[in-house]
């Protein structure tokens, strides 16, 4: 009887990652016959490229979700983190790349305080609150820029090589994503405050009752995700090595694109880190290999959402299937 | 030292409108099972907030092994040591079982503060091994039964070295056979020096389990007894206060035609082979443990939710109704438990509340017409004697006797043949009780059918014709209140399930 | 038996009276009216007056349906691309040879569609919530008319559809006058009939609702419905403004739209909410903006004033209700 239980839970705990794994094979293995560029070397490593800075910031996302809020600015915080540190190298070249890096970041964790004080303290809709933002940001983007851009002969080449360089053979933007995955979750699975956000978002009310700061918490999380984003801002912009207004327009669909993909549940509470590494990785296979196999470019976006919507319905209907089983199994 | 553990003295407490603690005593000594009982609404659940800090008493003192203490918040509560267990489980279905029980108090790594995820898991694992239950602590809480989650709220109690642990009403929604493993457990922590306070309607657990006995009734202290020192009668004249005919003048109504027939009706996970059948005129009381699966069965003959198998008949038709408006039209009304979440809009007025089932007799071509909503809801707020100054008033303005009363004109409303009442005097106070048992004398008079859904015996054998037992989903008695007796109701709503239906007539 | 008696006249109180939302709204409109008249000697004309509305009435449609669905304690963000997909479709129609009102008329059936599609999916899938249904139906719709029609523009009507956008009916503009009818229809709509009761009830507590036997999906269906068709119109005035459309017209409507509904008075927690808001906060944007390009400032500031007006009012809503909400505790 016990025995039994515990195999069930593992098929409908697992069922998710190991589902999603073996798409992401079958679906790398159909690419392959159509294009047999897609498994070289050189191509994996431009979609991990691609993929690192969806990933940092899904990183971000996923806990937002997890406190059951939702982050629709973080275009807007890309391009804003991104044009201040381009026009700051672009005034002052020989400033340390690590020192862009900095500004970057605290420049998204500024947006991203204002977000959560907003949400956590005045209790604003994370939606109203974060596209209010959006807007607001975006606006200041365009406004500090003057609507100019910023090109890449403006910028410093070592500003430039942060996204192109090496470390121990491997690509920078790698390197940095996967450094903050490590760093995440460490945090979110072995330090009290980490379990904490699992807490708050899995049932908020005993949270406050069993003396959860609440309110700290979900703050902290908007903070965190800002400074991802800002990080991811100028992560892009050294990427594409030019800064402008309308950079990462609409880039947060695809960011919780990835977050639904990996089985981060948009109703709080559930997600893991290893789920959203799978999610990240489809996503990005998804966007390299579309071209690859002569999908015109202007499908991905109908394909990306076809693709969520899928994802979402799917993930209702295990849900609901595993409810009717636990039903079956109770004895009247 | 003092011989108590946790004294209260003349603890008051008023909410605005209601006196819910009245000067009442309580103590409690290392080491027993102390039983908390009363009606619903006698104060129990306020008392127990007090001791743990969510509401802090307006009068009275408390001690803590002697000394006095003042209960500011839970974590005062938590730091004396005292921790309560509710009927439903407060904990984090997306966390594991060993991250549920050290919730707050972790076992982190001195210097990195790393969680020590293996030590804490051997830890929570002894825990439950000391409790006797055999799940992996790794497990997500969610996906536990509320036997196995009530096991780990006692296992968080334990962790934090608890001195004092209340349960309330910790077997309100258990099998007989979860509440034998719920017992030997309590004993268990009895015998190891943790005094407990142990919330129950149920008579079976009180003399299964408890050491002494309080008795709280509207809201008063009436006394503290040792077990042997008090019989069934007397503990039940202390909880309901008068005899119980006293209460209930049942009125003889002619029972008129059968107007519905249940046929072995049956839902998946719910319950199974229920059958009974209605007349005019009748109050059927349908009664049970919480959680024998009646509001369930309520809720699929309304077309809240389907049904698997088996059929209804309504008025000599065969009907399923899959929508409440389908039920409404043909007849069928339902008073929610739940008064506030499913009775009642209470930002709403009274008139907009009363019109809201019934909004095409409201109405002239989908236009809404005020004069008639507020006149009819005038005409029915003075039959039912709704104490409130005008229809514009918010429901949430009104006391919990006179909101029902207003659930009650919502159904008036519909032409109805048949209402379910499900514990329509839950949480109302003595003289609002009586009011709708007039009305439901009257409703039944007028030939409607009634089908009243209620835990509380004096209830059920004072107000109703007939009354259907259920336990575990099924019915295990259908019996005539005229030729049975608390006992009998008591043994088949705990007894077996498994054995045969007893059409005691 | 004394009867008690219950009266039946509403206690007038003269505070409730002042203390409206839409007072202050119409103090705002008719402040922003003074200071454009300070900055343009010409402002102060019935003709600026009656013809100024036509540079922002499109969308007012949408705002229309989206207090509907605001109030029924949904939300919406998918109307923007909405309007793009029915726009495209219709230009596309056209231009393969359909005649003119026909393509009109698809137009509308595809945004209806849109919006039946939806509601569908809330319906069939309770377990989600409509800001992820929306959100994944929004990159659909969009992704759907960039694959029709890719990055072209299409249009050349026929001269008589600009009409809809340009012309004028004895001076009054055309658009003008479908809108005060659509407002004044949805108006009855919401405050007059058992629908309206119905949309306010769910709002406030759809439980209740469904066990008082409203039948909430329903309800929920033809508000989505309702959504969809007014998509449908602001497609219609919004190409004939234009000319000629692409898949990218109409981005960030949703937000717009939304910022005008909350301005308007109207909770983001349901249930609450009149008609007369959100058509003040309509002409308050619009004159607003008008004046902003009377002085010269960028579009840019709009977007970052309209941000923030979404952030504050949900602020300043919040705070209002809560303070209306008396504690209340309750016996257990």
């Amino acid at each position: 009887m016990v025995s039994d239980r515990k195999n069930l839970r593992f098929k409908t705990e697992n069922f998710r990652e190991l589902g999603l794994l073996l798409f992401i094979i079958l679906l790398s293995v159909l690419i392959q016959f159509r294009n047999p560029t897609f498994l070289t070397f050189s191509n994996i490593e431009t979609l991990l490229i691609n993929a690192s800075i969806l990933s940092i910031l899904a990183v971000g996302m996923m806990m937002v979700l997890i406190v059951r809020g939702i982050d629709l600015s973080i275009g807007s915080t890309i391009a804003f983190s991104g044009m201040i540190s381009a026009m700051t190298v672009a005034s002052y070249p020989h400033i340390h790349p690590l020192i862009s890096i900095l500004q970057g970041t605290l420049v998204g964790s500024g947006v991203g305080f204002l977000i959560g004080l907003l949400v956590a303290k005045f209790k604003v809709l994370p939606i109203i609150a974060t596209l209010g933002m959006m807007n607001v940001v975006r606006g200041f983007t365009f406004l500090v820029s003057k609507g100019r851009w910023i090109s890449a002969y403006q910028m410093s080449i070592p500003f430039k090589e942060i996204a192109t360089g090496r470390i121990l053979g491997m690509n920078t933007l790698v390197v940095i994503a996967v450094v903050i995955y490590s760093a995440f979750y460490y945090f979110i699975n072995h330090t009290r405050t980490g379990r904490q956000i699992y807490a708050v978002g899995s049932n908020p009310d005993a949270a406050e009752v069993s003396g959860i700061p609440k309110i700290r918490i979900i703050w902290m999380v908007y903070i965190l995700m800002g400074a991802l984003a800002g990080l991811a801002g100028v992560l892009w912009v050294s990427r594409f090595a030019s800064a402008q207004g309308d950079t990462a327009v609409g880039y947060e669909m695809n960011v919780i694109a990835a977050c639904v993909l990996g089985g981060i549940s948009i109703s709080g509470g559930s997600g893991k880190v290893s789920g959203l590494i799978l999610g990240a990785v489809l996503f990005g296979i998804l966007n390299n290999a579309l071209p690859l196999i002569n999908v015109s470019p202007f499908w991905q976006q109908g394909i990306q959402g076809v693709v969520i919507l899928s994802a979402v319905l799917i993930n209702v209907m295990v849900k609901r299937t595993n409810e009717r089983q636990a039903l079956r199994r109770r004895i009247i | 030292m003092s011989e108590y553990i946790l004294e209260l003295r003349g603890i008051s407490k008023t909410f605005p409108g209601v006196k819910a603690l009245d000067d009442v005593n309580f103590n409690l000594k290392p080491g027993e099972i102390h039983s908390i009982m009363g009606e619903n609404g006698a104060g129990k659940s306020t008392l127990i907030k007090i001791m743990t800090g969510v509401y802090i008493a307006d009068e009275g003192q408390m001690f803590f092994n002697g000394e006095s203490v003042v209960i500011k918040n839970t974590n005062d509560s938590q730091r004396l040591g005292i921790a309560a267990i509710y009927q439903y489980v407060t904990s984090y279905p997306d966390l594991s079982v060993t991250e549920n029980i050290f919730i707050r108090h972790e076992k982190v790594h001195p210097i990195t503060k790393k969680i020590r995820w293996k030590a804490m898991h051997q830890a929570a694992s002894e825990l439950l091994r000391q409790l006797g239950a055999s799940f992996d602590p790794r497990t997500r809480m969610g996906t536990l039964s509320v036997a196995q989650q009530q096991i780990v709220e006692i296992a968080k109690a334990l962790s934090v070295n608890a001195r004092i642990i209340i349960m309330d009403e910790p077997t309100a929604a258990l099998s007989n056979r979860e509440s034998e493993e719920l017992y030997r457990v309590t004993e268990k922590l009895r015998n190891d020096g943790v005094a407990i306070i142990f919330i129950s309607h149920r008579m079976e657990d009180f003399y299964r389990l408890a050491d002494r006995v309080t008795v709280l009734r509207d809201a008063k202290y009436i006394g503290t007894w040792n077990k042997s020192d008090i019989d069934h009668d007397k503990l039940v004249m202390a909880m309901v206060g008068r005899e119980i005919t006293q209460m209930f003048p049942k009125r003889s109504v002619r029972i008129g035609k059968e107007i519905l027939r249940v046929e072995n009706l049956g839902r998946e996970g719910y319950f199974k082979d229920i059958s009974f059948n209605l007349h005019k005129g009748e109050i059927l009381a349908l009664t049970g443990l919480v959680g024998a699966g009646r509001t369930e069965l309520c809720e699929s003959l309304y077309g809240i939710a389907p049904f698997d198998e088996g059929a209804i008949w309504f008025d000599g038709k065969q009907v399923k109704f899959r929508h409440p408006r389908e039920a409404l039209d043909n007849g069928l009304g339902y008073l929610p438990e739940d008064r506030l979440g499913h009775g009642l809009v209470l930002d709403w007025e009274l008139f907009r509340n009363v019109s809201l089932p019934a909004l095409k007799e409201f109405s002239f071509r989908g236009f809404l017409s005020l004069m008639k909503e507020i006149r009819k809801t005038k005409e029915f707020g003075e039959r039912l004697e709704v104490k409130a100054t005008s229809v514009f008033d918010k429901a949430a303005t009104l006391s919990g006797g006179n909101q029902q009363k207003i659930i009650v004109a919502k159904l008036l409303t519909a032409d109805l043949k048949v209402i379910i009442l499900d514990e329509p005097t839950k949480g109302v106070d003595v003289g609002a009780k009586t009011a709708i048992f007039d009305i439901m004398g009257d409703l039944a008079e007028m030939g409607y059918g009634i089908i009243m859904i209620s835990s509380e015996m004096v209830e059920v054998l004072g107000l109703s014709d007939r009354i259907v037992v259920m336990k575990e989903g099924r019915v295990t008695a259908v019996l005539n209140t005229a030729h049975t007796s608390q006992e009998q109701i008591l043994r088949s709503a705990l007894g077996s399930a498994n054995g045969e239906v007893n059409h005691g007539k | 038996m004394a009867q008690r008696e219950l009266l039946i006249e509403r206690q007038r109180s003269m505070k409730r009276f002042i203390m409206q939302w839409e007072w202050l709204l119409l103090l705002i409109f008719m402040m922003i009216h003074v200071v454009n008249s300070f900055l343009s000697p010409y402002y102060l004309n019935f003709n600026t007056f009656i013809r100024t509305p036509m540079t922002f009435l499109d969308k007012s449609f949408l705002v229309l349906p989206m207090t509907f669905v605001i109030i029924l304690g949904n939300i919406d963000i998918s109307v923007g691309s909405t309007v793009a997909l029915s726009s495209v479709i219709m230009a596309t129609a056209y231009n393969a040879g359909v005649a003119m009102p026909l393509a009109m008329l698809l137009c509308l059936v595809v945004a209806t569609t849109c919006g039946l599609i939806n509601g569908v999916l809330m319906v069939k899938f309770k377990e989600l919530s409509a800001v992820i249904v929306t959100l994944s139906t929004m990159t659909i719709y969009r992704g759907v008319a960039y694959v029709i029609l890719e990055d072209r523009a299409a249009g050349n009507f026929p001269n008589w559809f600009s009409f809809l956008g340009w012309g004028s009916i004895a001076g009054i503009p055309f658009m003008l006058i479908m809108f005060v009818i659509c407002a004044v229809l949805f108006g009855i709509l919401l405050h007059k009939t058992t629908f309206g009761r119905k949309i306010f009830g769910i709002g406030n507590n759809k439980n209740a609702c469904i066990y008082s036997g409203i039948e909430t999906n329903r309800v929920l269906l033809w508000v989505s419905i309702l959504t969809g068709l007014m998509a449908g119109f602001t497609a219609l005035f919004l190409t004939s403004r234009m000319g000629s459309t692409r898949p990218n017209v109409a981005q960030g409507y949703e937000l717009e739209v939304i910022a005008m509904v909350v301005l308007g008075g109207v909770s983001t927690a349901g249930g609450k909410g009149k008609i007369i808001g959100p058509v003040l906060a309509i002409f308050i944007i619009g004159f607003l903006s008008y004046g902003l390009g009377l002085v010269n400032i960028s579009a840019q500031v709009l977007l970052i004033i309209i941000g923030m007006l979404l952030i504050i009012s949900t602020m300043i809503l919040n705070i209002r209700f809560k303070r209306m909400k008396k504690p209340r505790v309750l016996q257990s």
